[in-house]
């Protein structure tokens, strides 16, 4: 578990918050892709998936290392990018829920990856202009690994969505299934505010124009209903994570302070 | 002014760092990859300062290429080393150099092609065989051994080759 202090000085401190949900995104999304390491169809798409996995850990770190600096300056207390990741609980996590959900059959693992990582892009390019500048480098940084990770989600959609019968039948059962949990992404939350009130509006346009069109190149019928399914950006999650997290955080919680 | 004693060891420094290669490219040194942004000598504590950028956020090479500077340092008596690592400008292979490029065609690796990432440029890739020059290949995944690079298959002689793609 985290000092009480540190989680004192994250609940009070929306700058923290964010750069946490940012981290928390990359981060969940990083470990579900790990999931297909080694049970991927194909070697290549395996490899591809992993090394995906690998850019959106990396993203995480550099926002993780940040968050702890910014904690560390603060309180006096010597905070560390594990202590964030390993040692908080699932109602600390601030990911969005569509990042948390599992990893299911191929069509939706790569579904996941296009619709987050299209909006990943529209933030990123907005946050690019952040005036907090190591939040600017990490979006410098982050959005072209991005560019890559959407280009090759967007080709799985489209390859599956304008397939066979059957990967077609396997799309639209992932769409139908993950549509409710994309709207949490789109819509901004008290800690985001400070950070892309005025952007918010154009990110979601963008996004939505971007879907729209890969979906109508895929022969993918846009889905029309529009409740919405949210909470994870305030710690109220799916059953889903508390297993992921039971297994990520494996060794600090039967080893606590284990360092390589 | 920099005194000439600090012009003087920042460059034997800059030439040690020549040395150095890159873990999962051993053909190239970390100064044709342009991971070495600055190199700094502070002559009253005798401090050299080299500043690293990543070239991927996830590049697992990052620890070691620091564990390397140190180690190609101290066997020319620099002891007192500070590794920093900076994250912008963010890295592009805009900043490798042209030797470097032609050492990795040689190594089996086609270099990257365009000068700076664009999504234009994404568009139309057409890359050639660096083992018997055609042009007429196709790609086989974005992504290949690292996250740095693109699996391409060459439909003449039949290799599939790695392309270390624009960034």
């Amino acid at each position: 578990m985290l000092q009480q202090s540190i989680k004192s000085y994250i609940q009070q401190d929306l700058q923290t918050q964010y750069l946490l949900h940012l981290a928390d995104n990359a981060l969940i999304l990083s470990h579900r892709n790990s999931q297909w390491c080694g049970h991927g169809p194909i070697l290549e798409q395996d490899i591809a998936l992993t090394n995906i996995a690998l850019d959106q850990l990396g993203q995480a770190r550099n926002l993780y290392q940040y968050a702890a600096l910014l904690i560390t300056e603060k309180t006096g207390i010597a905070t560390t990018e594990d202590q964030l990741a390993y040692l908080r609980d699932v109602g600390e996590f601030k990911n969005c829920l569509l990042a948390e959900l599992p990893n299911g059959d191929w069509g939706q693992t790569v579904l996941r990856n296009f619709l987050m990582g299209s909006y990943q892009f529209f933030l990123y390019q907005e946050l690019q202009q952040s005036a907090i500048g190591q939040l600017k480098a990490i979006a410098e940084k982050s959005i072209k690994e991005i560019t890559y990770h959407v280009r090759w989600s967007a080709d799985w959609v489209l390859r599956l969505g304008d397939g066979t019968a059957e990967s077609k039948g396997r799309m639209v059962q992932a769409l139908e299934l993950l549509w409710a949990y994309t709207g949490e992404m789109l819509e901004p939350c008290d800690y985001e505010l400070p950070f892309i009130a005025t952007q918010s509006s154009f990110i979601k346009a963008a996004w939505e124009a971007k879907i729209a069109s890969v979906f109508s190149e895929a022969s993918l019928v846009h889905p029309t209903n529009e409740w919405m399914q949210s909470g994870g950006k305030k710690g109220i999650h799916t059953e889903h994570l508390g297993y992921l997290l039971a297994e990520m955080q494996f060794l600090q919680r039967a080893y606590p302070g284990l360092e390589w | 002014m920099e005194s000439t004693l600090v012009i003087d060891k920042e460059k034997s420094i800059w030439d040690i760092l020549e040395t150095v290669c890159d873990p999962e490219i051993p053909v190239l040194t970390i100064i044709d990859l342009g991971i070495v942004r600055a190199v700094r000598f502070d002559e009253a504590s005798s401090l050299v300062t080299v500043t690293i950028t990543p070239t991927y956020t996830g590049c697992p090479a990052m620890d070691l290429i620091g564990t390397q500077i140190r180690m190609s340092l101290a066997e020319a008596g620099i002891l007192q080393v500070q590794i920093h690592q900076t994250l912008s400008p963010a890295w592009t292979t805009d900043w490798m150099s042209e030797s470097g490029k032609i050492k990795l065609k040689a190594y089996g690796i086609a270099a990257p092609v365009a000068r700076a990432f664009n999504k234009e440029y994404l568009e139309e890739l057409q890359m050639e065989c660096p083992n018997c020059g055609s042009k007429n290949t196709k790609l086989v995944s974005e992504f290949s051994s690292t996250a740095c690079k693109a699996l391409f298959q060459c439909k003449d002689c039949l290799e599939p080759f790695d392309y270390f793609k624009c960034h």
